[in-house]
Formats: C-alpha cells, sequence, structure tokens
C-alpha cells in the first residue's frame, strides 16, 4: 500500500490553562490520501480546529502537540519547528481561513498579498509576480483582476475576499490545502459558489483537501470520507456516503438527526389548528408596505427596506429568509418598535404601533419580545440569571416579590435550566443555556407574539435542535406567534408556517413553506433553496 | 472630504479660541496682579501715584471686556503682553528660550521614541517568554518614576559617583546628555506600552495566521504585517506626547538649570507673571491641537481603510 | 426531553477549565497583585498611625545628628538639620495620601459626573461638554496644574486640587464613552425592550457596566496624582518646609546629592513603589472590567 499524504496518528494536543496543560484532543488517528478530500466535522469545543492547526504547524503559543505524529508523505512533521516548516507551509500545505474579512492585512494591496507567498519561497523578478497574480486572481474569477490586484481588502466583498485567500493557497499548487470553515461567515449563496471554486481548483489540480466544518450537509456534499470528532475524540470515520447512510455511532446519528439540511422535508401541520381555518381578524402581525429609509452623511438615502408585506395569523409561525443586506433586520426592528419605519403600517394584536409614544409604547411592549442572535451581547453580564427574567415583571409592577418569583423560578423550570443555574451570571452559562435565559426572560411577560432575530443561528446543530424543540412546544402550550427570522432556509423549512423572502430590501416571494420550496416563483429563492448543503449526497443516497 | 478638513479646522479653532478666554479668566481677570507683587517691594521705593502710573500704563484697571478684546486682538497680531518680571515683551521671553527647549524637546523625543521601538520589538522578539515578560514590564517602571527624581538620580549616578559627565561647566553636547535621557524615559514608556499592546493584539489576528500559513517567518511577519498595523493608532497619541514633552521639559529644564521655555514656565509662575504663562498656555494648546489637526489630516494617508470615508456603509 | 442535555456545548471558549469558581479565583491572583495591595496598605497605615512605625520626631532635628549615612539606627539616614529621614517618609505619607486622594475625589466625582450626563443626554449638551474636555486635554497636564495655582495659591490643598481638576478631562472622555457604548449594547436595548424606563436602565444595566473601567482609571490616576503632587511639591509650589512631603523631601535632599545620596533616593523609590502599586492595582481593576 502506497504512503496516504497525510497521516495523522495517535494526535493529542494540549493547552496551557493556569500553569497547567489540558488535553483538548485525545489520540486523534485519520490520513488524507493524494487528491481526496476529508472532511472534520464537530461542533464548537470538538478539537477540529486544533487538529488542523496542528497539521499545519499553527497552533497557538499555548498549545503543544503531547504526543502523535503527523507524517506528511511519510516523514514526522510534528516537531518540526522554525525554517524547516516555514519551507513546506505554503509550498506543499496551505490554508483557506475561517473568516475572509480579518485574514486579509487591511493595509496592504490584494497583489502584494498574493505576491507575498511567491516572494516568501524566493521569487524574485517583480514581473514575473505581477503577471502571476493577475493569473491567479483571475482563476478564482475575480473579474477585473488588475483593478483588484491594486485595491486593498476593505473595497472588496467578503465573497471576493475569499477567493483572493484561496487565490494564495492555491498559488504554489501545494499537496494539500487546509479549508477552515472556509465559508461559515458567508452568505448561503456566496458559501455554495466558493465550494463549488475550492471544488473545481481542487479537481484541476489534484490536490488534497482537508475540510473542517461543523456543518454535517456541507461535508456530506463535499467530502470523500468523514472524521465524527467529538469532545477532542473521534467518534467514526468512514467514506461519506456510507457514513451518511448509515451512521455506526450514537454521536454520529444525533448529528445527522440534528442537522436541518439533512433532515427530511417539512414538519407536519404545525399549528394545533390549520393556518387557513384562523379568520383574517385574528392576524397577530400585519404589516402593509413598510418602506424604512436611512441617511447617509446627512443627504443619501438609502431604502433599506422597500414595501414589504406580510400578516400572521396567530398562532403559527412567520419566517423572514434573507442575506445580508436583504432588509431583514430594519424590518424586525420596525416591528418590535425600536425602529421607526418610513411609511407603512404595522399593527401588532391590533394595536398600531407607528402611533406609540412614550408610556403608551411602553406599555406595548408587553405584547410582543424579542429574542437576540447572540445570548453572549443580550444578556446584562452582570445580572444574575433570576434577575434577567425578573426585570421584566419588575418593570411593569406586576406581583409582589413572592409571587415573581414563582413564576420566574417554573418559568425557568420549563425553558429547562436548573436551579443550580439560577444565582449565576452570564458568563458561567454555556451559548444552549444563555439561549434558554433570553428566551425565559421574553416568555415572562406573556406576551402574544415573539420574534426570534437569528435567535439559533450562533448555536451548534444539536443545541439548535434542542432550542427549535423547546421553541416548538412553547408554541403549542402558549398559542404564541413567532417571527423567525434567519438566513438559513433549512431551520426555516423546520420550523415556520409561512415565510417571505427578502433581497436587497425586497420581498421576492411569501407564501406557505411547503409550497415556496415546492414551487418557489423567484429564481433568487431558487437559488438560495439549491444552495441549502447536503442535497447532493441525499440525492445519492 | 473638503467639508470634513474645513470642520476639523473649525473645531480646532473653537478649541483654541475657548483655551484662550478661560485662560485669559482665570489668569488676567481673577488673580491678584504681578505688578502689585513686583512693585510694592519696598526696595523699589515706588510710591502709590507711581504705581497707578504704572497700572494705568498696563491698562489693568480698565473694564474686564475692553482688557479682553485687546488682549485677544493682541494675540491674534503676535503681541503677547509684557512679562513683569523680565521686562521684556513676552514674545520676546519666548523666541528667546524657544531655541534651547525645542533642541531639547526633539531630541528627547527622538531617543524616546528609540527606547519604545527598542522595548516593543524585544518584548515580541526575545528568545526566551521570562525574559519578554521581564522588558514588558519595564514601560510600567518608567511611568511611575517622577522624572525630577529621574534628573537627580542620573546626576547623582553619572556625575557625582561615576563622574563620566561634569556638572560644572559641561561642554554644549555634554550638558545635554542627561537631560535629553531624563525627558525621553517618561515619554517613552506610553509609548512602548501602547506599541507591545498593539503588537499583541495584531498578532492575533487571522491575517498573521495567514501570512505564517503562506510560510513566512516571524520576523517576517512582525516587519511587513505587524509593525505598520501596530505603529498606525500610536499616532493619535502624538498630541497627549506632545503635551507630556512640554511638561517634561520644564521639570528638566528646572533639575538641570537650564534656560528655555520650562525655566521660563518656572520662574513665571513663582513670580505669578501671568501674561507669560497665559502665552505659554495659549501655545501650547495651539501645539497640541495643530499636532491633532495633523495627525488627523494624515491619518488617511497611512491607513488605506479611511480613504473612501465617503463610501457606501460596509 | 427538554431539560438541559449533556450536549449543551460552551459556544464561547471551550479550553476554559471549568471548575470551582473560588478555588479558580483565588489561584489566579498574581503575587505581584499581592505585593502592590500589601504596600498601598502598608503606606496607608504610614498615613493612619506614624507612631506605631518610629519613635523619632519628624521636624525636631538633632543638630548633631545631622547627615547621618543609613545606620540600625536611623535606617535611612538623617538630613541636614538631623531629622530622621524614614520618619520624615512615615509622616510625610499622611500628605502624599491626602493630597492623592483629594485630586482623585475631585477627578472622579465632577469627570465622571460630566461624563455621565453628557453620554446619557447626548445631543447638544453632549456636544459642548465634550468640547470643554477637548479644551481641558489641548493644554499639558502640568501647564493646566500651574495655572490653577497661580490662582489659588501655593498649599497641599490647592495643589491637590489643581491636580484633581487636571484628571477631570479623562475621566470624563473616559465615563461618557463607556456609557455610550454600554447604551449601544443590546442588553441594554432588551432592557428597554421588556419595558424599562429610562432611569430604571441606566441605574440597572448602564451605570454598573460603565464604572468598572472608570474605578480601573481612578486606581491609576492615584498613582499619576501622588508623582504630580511631589513634583509640584518639588517644584515649591505645594505643602511648606517643613512639611515632610516626598516631592518635598527629595527638593531639600537635592543641595546634598554629593555628600548625602540617601536624601534623594529614598524618597523617591518610596513615590516610585506606592505609583507602581497602584498602576498594578488599576490594571487588574480594568480586567475584571473586561
Amino acid at each position: 500500500m502506497s504512503t496516504p499524504l497525510l497521516s495523522v496518528e495517535n494526535l493529542s494536543v494540549a493547552y496551557k490553562e493556569a500553569e497547567r496543560y489540558a488535553r483538548v484532543t485525545h489520540d486523534v488517528s485519520f490520513s488524507v490520501e493524494p487528491g481526496e478530500v476529508v472532511a472534520l466535522v464537530g461542533e464548537s469545543g470538538s478539537g477540529k480546529t486544533t487538529t488542523a492547526q496542528a497539521v499545519i504547524g499553527l497552533l497557538p503559543e499555548n498549545g503543544r502537540i503531547e504526543h502523535g505524529a503527523i507524517r506528511l508523505n511519510g516523514e514526522d512533521i510534528a516537531h518540526w519547528t522554525g525554517k524547516r516548516f516555514d519551507a513546506i507551509r505554503g509550498r506543499q500545505i496551505s490554508l483557506i481561513p475561517q473568516d475572509p474579512t480579518s485574514s486579509l492585512n487591511p493595509v496592504k494591496t490584494i497583489g502584494a498579498q498574493v505576491g507575498e507567498i511567491l516572494r516568501i519561497h524566493g521569487e524574485r523578478d517583480g514581473k514575473a509576480i505581477a503577471a502571476r497574480v493577475i493569473e491567479l486572481l483571475a482563476r478564482v474569477g475575480l473579474s477585473d483582476p488588475e483593478l483588484r490586484a491594486r485595491q486593498y481588502p476593505h473595497e472588496l466583498s467578503g465573497g471576493m475576499k475569499q477567493r483572493v485567500l484561496i487565490a494564495i493557497a492555491i498559488a504554489l499548487k501545494p499537496q494539500l490545502i487546509i479549508a477552515d470553515e472556509p465559508t461559515s461567515a458567508l452568505d448561503v449563496t456566496v458559501q455554495r459558489r466558493i465550494l463549488d471554486l475550492i471544488d473545481e481548483l481542487r479537481r484541476d489540480t489534484g490536490t488534497a483537501v482537508l475540510l473542517v466544518t461543523h456543518d454535517l450537509g456541507v461535508a456530506a456534499d463535499r467530502a470523500d470520507r468523514i472524521v465524527v470528532l467529538q469532545g477532542g475524540r473521534i467518534q467514526e470515520t468512514g467514506a461519506a456516503r456510507q457514513l451518511l447512510a448509515a451512521p455506526q455511532s450514537a454521536y454520529a446519528r444525533q448529528l445527522l438527526a440534528d442537522a436541518p439540511s439533512l433532515s427530511a422535508g417539512t414538519r407536519a401541520a404545525r399549528s394545533p389548528y390549520p393556518a387557513a381555518v384562523i379568520p383574517a381578524s385574528e392576524d397577530a402581525i400585519l404589516v402593509e408596505n413598510l418602506v424604512h429609509d436611512f441617511q447617509i452623511d446627512g443627504r443619501k438615502n438609502f431604502r433599506a427596506v422597500d414595501d414589504i408585506s406580510f400578516a400572521v395569523r396567530r398562532g403559527t409561525t412567520h419566517a423572514i429568509v434573507g442575506e445580508s443586506g436583504s432588509g431583514k433586520t430594519t424590518t424586525v426592528r420596525d416591528v418590535v418598535g425600536f425602529g421607526r419605519p418610513t411609511s407603512g403600517r404595522i399593527s401588532i394584536a391590533g394595536t398600531d404601533i407607528a402611533s406609540l409614544k412614550g408610556d403608551a409604547l411602553r406599555q406595548f411592549r408587553q405584547k410582543i419580545q424579542l429574542v437576540y442572535q447572540n445570548p453572549f451581547s443580550s444578556l446584562d453580564p452582570r445580572q444574575t440569571v433570576f434577575s434577567i427574567v425578573e426585570e421584566p415583571l419588575r418593570n411593569f409592577g406586576r406581583l409582589d416579590a413572592a409571587a415573581r418569583a414563582d413564576k420566574v423560578n417554573a418559568l425557568l423550570e420549563r425553558v429547562g435550566l436548573p436551579e443550580a443555574l439560577r444565582q449565576r451570571r452570564p458568563r458561567a452559562l454555556s451559548g444552549g443555556q444563555r439561549q434558554r435565559v433570553a428566551i425565559a426572560r421574553a416568555l415572562v411577560l406573556d406576551p402574544e407574539v415573539v420574534v426570534l432575530d437569528e435567535a439559533v443561528s450562533a448555536l451548534d446543530v444539536t443545541v439548535q435542535a434542542q432550542i427549535l424543540k423547546l421553541l416548538d412546544e412553547l408554541q403549542r402550550e402558549r398559542g404564541l406567534t413567532y417571527l423567525f427570522v434567519s438566513h438559513d432556509l433549512a431551520v426555516v423549512r423546520q420550523i415556520s408556517d409561512t415565510v417571505s423572502v427578502l433581497q436587497n430590501g425586497r420581498q421576492v416571494e411569501t407564501g406557505p413553506v411547503a409550497e415556496v420550496f415546492r414551487n418557489p416563483q423567484s429564481p433568487y429563492t431558487r437559488e438560495l433553496i439549491d444552495a441549502i448543503p447536503g442535497q447532493r449526497s441525499h440525492a445519492n443516497v | 472630504m473638503s467639508r470634513y478638513i474645513i470642520g476639523r479646522i473649525g473645531q480646532a479653532l473653537l478649541v483654541l479660541w475657548i483655551a484662550f478666554t478661560a485662560s485669559f479668566l482665570l489668569l488676567q481677570a481673577l488673580p491678584g496682579d504681578a505688578i502689585l507683587i513686583k512693585f510694592q517691594n519696598p526696595e523699589l521705593g515706588l510710591g502709590p501715584e507711581q504705581i497707578a502710573a504704572l497700572r494705568d500704563a498696563y491698562g489693568v484697571d480698565s473694564p474686564l471686556w475692553q482688557q479682553y478684546l485687546q488682549a485677544l486682538g493682541n494675540f491674534l497680531t503676535g503681541n503677547f503682553g509684557y512679562s513683569v518680571v523680565g521686562s521684556v515683551p513676552v514674545a520676546h521671553e519666548l523666541l528667546t528660550n524657544l531655541p534651547a527647549t525645542a533642541r531639547l524637546a526633539s531630541l528627547g523625543f527622538t531617543l524616546a521614541v528609540i527606547i519604545a521601538l527598542g522595548l516593543a520589538f524585544l518584548a515580541t522578539l526575545a528568545p526566551f517568554a521570562w525574559l519578554r515578560t521581564a522588558i514588558q514590564s519595564i514601560p510600567s517602571l518608567f511611568v511611575s518614576l517622577p522624572v525630577f527624581w529621574l534628573g537627580i538620580m542620573l546626576i547623582q549616578i553619572f556625575s557625582f559617583r561615576l563622574k563620566w559627565i561634569s556638572v560644572i561647566n559641561p561642554g554644549e553636547f555634554e550638558g545635554l546628555i542627561l537631560p535629553v535621557i531624563t525627558l525621553a524615559i517618561p515619554i517613552s514608556a506610553p509609548l512602548a506600552q501602547i506599541l507591545i499592546r498593539n503588537i499583541d493584539e495584531v498578532s492575533t489576528q487571522p491575517f498573521v495566521a495567514v501570512a505564517r500559513a503562506k510560510g513566512a517567518s516571524p520576523s517576517w511577519v512582525l516587519w511587513r504585517h505587524v509593525v505598520k498595523n501596530a505603529l498606525l493608532p500610536t499616532l493619535t497619541i502624538a498630541g497627549i506626547l506632545f503635551g507630556e514633552l512640554l511638561a517634561g521639559a520644564v521639570i528638566t529644564e528646572t533639575v538641570f538649570g537650564l534656560n528655555g521655555i520650562g525655566g521660563l514656565t518656572e520662574r513665571s509662575v513663582r513670580f505669578q507673571d501671568t501674561s507669560v504663562i497665559q502665552a505659554i498656555v495659549v501655545f501650547s494648546a495651539l501645539c497640541f491641537v495643530a499636532v491633532n489637526l495633523i495627525v488627523d489630516l494624515l491619518y488617511p494617508v497611512f491607513d488605506p481603510r479611511l480613504r473612501r470615508l465617503k463610501g457606501a456603509p460596509a | 426531553m427538554t431539560s438541559i442535555g449533556s450536549t449543551d456545548i460552551l459556544v464561547s471558549k471551550p479550553r476554559n477549565a471549568a471548575g470551582n469558581p473560588l478555588l479558580q479565583r483565588l489561584r489566579g491572583v498574581s503575587p505581584s497583585l499581592v505585593l502592590a495591595w500589601g504596600i498601598i496598605a502598608l503606606v496607608v497605615l504610614f498615613a493612619v498611625a506614624p507612631s506605631l512605625f518610629t519613635s523619632f520626631n519628624p521636624v525636631q532635628g538633632v543638630p548633631a545628628e545631622k547627615l547621618k549615612a543609613p545606620s540600625l539606627i536611623h535606617i535611612l539616614g538623617t538630613d541636614a538639620l538631623g531629622r530622621d529621614l524614614f520618619a520624615r517618609i512615615v509622616y510625610g505619607a499622611v500628605h502624599s495620601l491626602t493630597g492623592a486622594f483629594v485630586a482623585v475625589l475631585v477627578g472622579l466625582v465632577v469627570g465622571t459626573t460630566l461624563g455621565l450626563f453628557a453620554g446619557a443626554v447626548g445631543g447638544l449638551v453632549e456636544e459642548a461638554v465634550m468640547r470643554v474636555v477637548d479644551v481641558l486635554l489641548s493644554i499639558p497636564g502640568l501647564l493646566l496644574m500651574l495655572s490653577i495655582i497661580i490662582l489659588l495659591g501655593f498649599g497641599t490643598v490647592n495643589a491637590a486640587i489643581a491636580v484633581g481638576i487636571t484628571s477631570v478631562a479623562g475621566f470624563a472622555r473616559l465615563s461618557r464613552s463607556e456609557v455610550v457604548r454600554v447604551r449601544r449594547s443590546e442588553y441594554v436595548e432588551a432592557a428597554f425592550g421588556s419595558g424599562g424606563t429610562f432611569l430604571s436602565v441606566l441605574w440597572r444595566h448602564v451605570l454598573p457596566n460603565s464604572l468598572t473601567s472608570v474605578l480601573a482609571l481612578a486606581a491609576l490616576q492615584f498613582g499619576g496624582a501622588i508623582l504630580a503632587i511631589s513634583t509640584l511639591g518639588f517644584l515649591g509650589y505645594g505643602a511648606p518646609p517643613p512639611t515632610p512631603e516626598w516631592g518635598l523631601l527629595i527638593a531639600e535632599g537635592r543641595n546634598y546629592i554629593s555628600t548625602a545620596w540617601w536624601l534623594t533616593t529614598a524618597p523617591g523609590l518610596v513615590v516610585v513603589l506606592v505609583v507602581l502599586s497602584a498602576n498594578r492595582i488599576s490594571q487588574a481593576l480594568g480586567k475584571v472590567g473586561r
């Protein structure tokens, strides 16, 4: 048998924390054959990024390889240092990083940064470098490469920056590219194009790819083999198709079940009564011809939201889907009463909110509550869990202290936060726990409408599945109306009854979820649906 | 863009005008005046009517608003009043003392920058972790040193113990060595602290990891990626540093008995020579505002991100 | 299963070892921080009960004992009037500390009030306050102090007030930017969203979250104030002789620089140690605020 290109053997990496080394990966072993795509899949804390960093020799300063070997073409590079490793980095192993925005030096031109890798590895001829830079930029699909080479990173979009970083990674035709979550910071449609590009380049040059991702759908689409990691240990390794069709380990089965992109189809009728049965007078949210302009530099008008209308029946879920810049955030802020629309009408549970000011607006907030995307920044770091959830009740002077405590404790119990956590501060909680606190805070006033602004996007898939389940149960118990904002159509398919798709501030599609998925009317919606990862293998399985 | 520049200059002028007005009110209008302090001295043998005549000549008895307008007009034409102690125009005092201080300050600033850069790079590149930590803590020691004490210690060590530098009639260059060091060390500290912090921060940026992944060595990354990004924010404290430099000069010149703006300030405070103090205050505010204005206007030249301010939001 | 599962994984920093928070805190305390608190505590004791530390009179000297080098009896030596230097330093602590305390108090109260007010109200008020702060910042600290001293006259309290006014701008700027930062945060918006009134949100969220870094600045300014007050004392604008104020001690020792090195060295070292300690504590406070 020939030696594999990369062979990781019993790799254990530890980080120094408070004078002690704590292991984060335990005996991780896998191999990558020439030209093969291997995906390292896992949630946060699984050790997937650490493993990738170890392979390219760029562990953080407090990290070290405790034991194990990393063989590149049979040679153990695990303990190489300094110049020796520098010589193979970029030439034999290269990197496509996670966040394109911060991965390019803001004060150097694109051309200089692409040319740098050639310079580092000995190219001295300035003209040759310039020519090769243009060639590379053109190769990764950037229009007008001469112009791009002269531009600075801030002048390019996220997708374009990721293309530049790919150009750097392929510049010296390395044998192995490490792609560390290469698309998780990008919009879904861009994400797909970038993955397609990596695929295409890989096939052209025969480069192997070690793809690090949290998204089993992406791995399913792109990888030949999948390595599933949890808590620093390998749970399962196998050919992609086989692993997806018949996962052996319990964890892989759970990941597969929880991944929205891989679970099949829409949910059964979600509300206690089918949407059509509820009369229109029962609309919990009514938005008509919403327009929102922003002033830029005090002069120019920028229309962030352009004529959006939708209605949400009581007890159902309406999703607003769009990529960055689609106007979904502006819409939501207007609906909740934080923003003032330029024109149009918003009515929540029969109250027209445009007329509300001062204390009337404050009183109105009891009807509609918002759960933010980021449970780290939406909870006051100095409050305890209990006082965070209690605060809305105090704001409205409802109940006395004892009754408040009963209500808060009951609700915390309901959202699944054990008593032991109630006097903790947000910092001491996990992401999922924090989002449970945020949900409890939103529900404690018994609102009619809850707006969920990307409320599960920051969470790991298994946690995401738990929170989605909780939200679903709460809706059924309390007859809540949800406005669910997301960029992720796969999640939307799971939780919503109806959906509006926004693009550049316009509403390009609206209707029942099942129908929109079956028969999208706008090409943009079609594109969004196609961009959901995990469909290729699905078709194959 | 030009609108921004005009607005920025307007703001600078406003600050200067308030500074002038405040210093006028505080220093000229409120306190007991220097003329009485100087001329009431019985040794001079001046009678009350002679003092009154002098007061009239200095214009201290006219209404406040008249004095204010007069003073403002005078300042705008470069007439900063009359030094009571020196018996010469303030402008003359300033001009005679400026060159010495400017020389001391520019040498001190240069040395401070060299020390700060040296400390920052050693703190990043030194071979052992313990050595880097040790070097990193030097600036916090430097900021804790009283400037005057530092000067005295230097004299004590280098002039009296080691006898390397003569205290009595040193040569022009020799006489400047210790003052320049005294001035430079406290100034270098905040600069080094900011640099070290910035280098640390920039080093954790993903683009540094990308550069390493290209195969660049740590020193290549430091020089070609980290340094410029780390130096840029230090520009913003240039104005503050200028103030520190001036304050340091006051103390240094006092300790070493040098002539200059610092010595002039010290003397003027002692004798409550308010017109000199006011001129120095307004002059230093002018320098501060000018330095900051220049930094603000130059910043886009160094940082491409600011060149297209008018562009659409990200 | 709605209870929290073991699969609820930390999104933040997975590498932080969890554990008993108290134990973790104890383990995290650095020796230099303990030393810094120790030095400050000792100096505070100097100020409160100087007689516990020395039996010598700080003002009345013994002429026969003049300019003695450090020895077992006079551990830091004596000055030209035969006064024990250690006693003078111990008795001087009260001047430096109260001076610094008054200075920080003036800066903290005036500056933070201005900054909080500007940040919370916004608009024209904010604009006006910040222009005044700009002016204060445009004049070098020492010159501003000297100008104020000319106005108020020489003396310990006046010097302290001058130092305090000089730090007003820094406090105002920091507290304003902190208030603005906290006000923009999502948890403040969420507090309004759940029905909080302006005052209740200000009191429950904005103030507690803005004040930590202001406190860190206060500790830093304490060190700065000790430096500034000793500088003013050295220049002769602070406490009059024979007060054993630290800056003045150094000024007096200056005349004997060639013969009695201890007269300048010792009080200077004390100042450096106290300032270093204050800065170290400030650094620790600032970290907690992150």
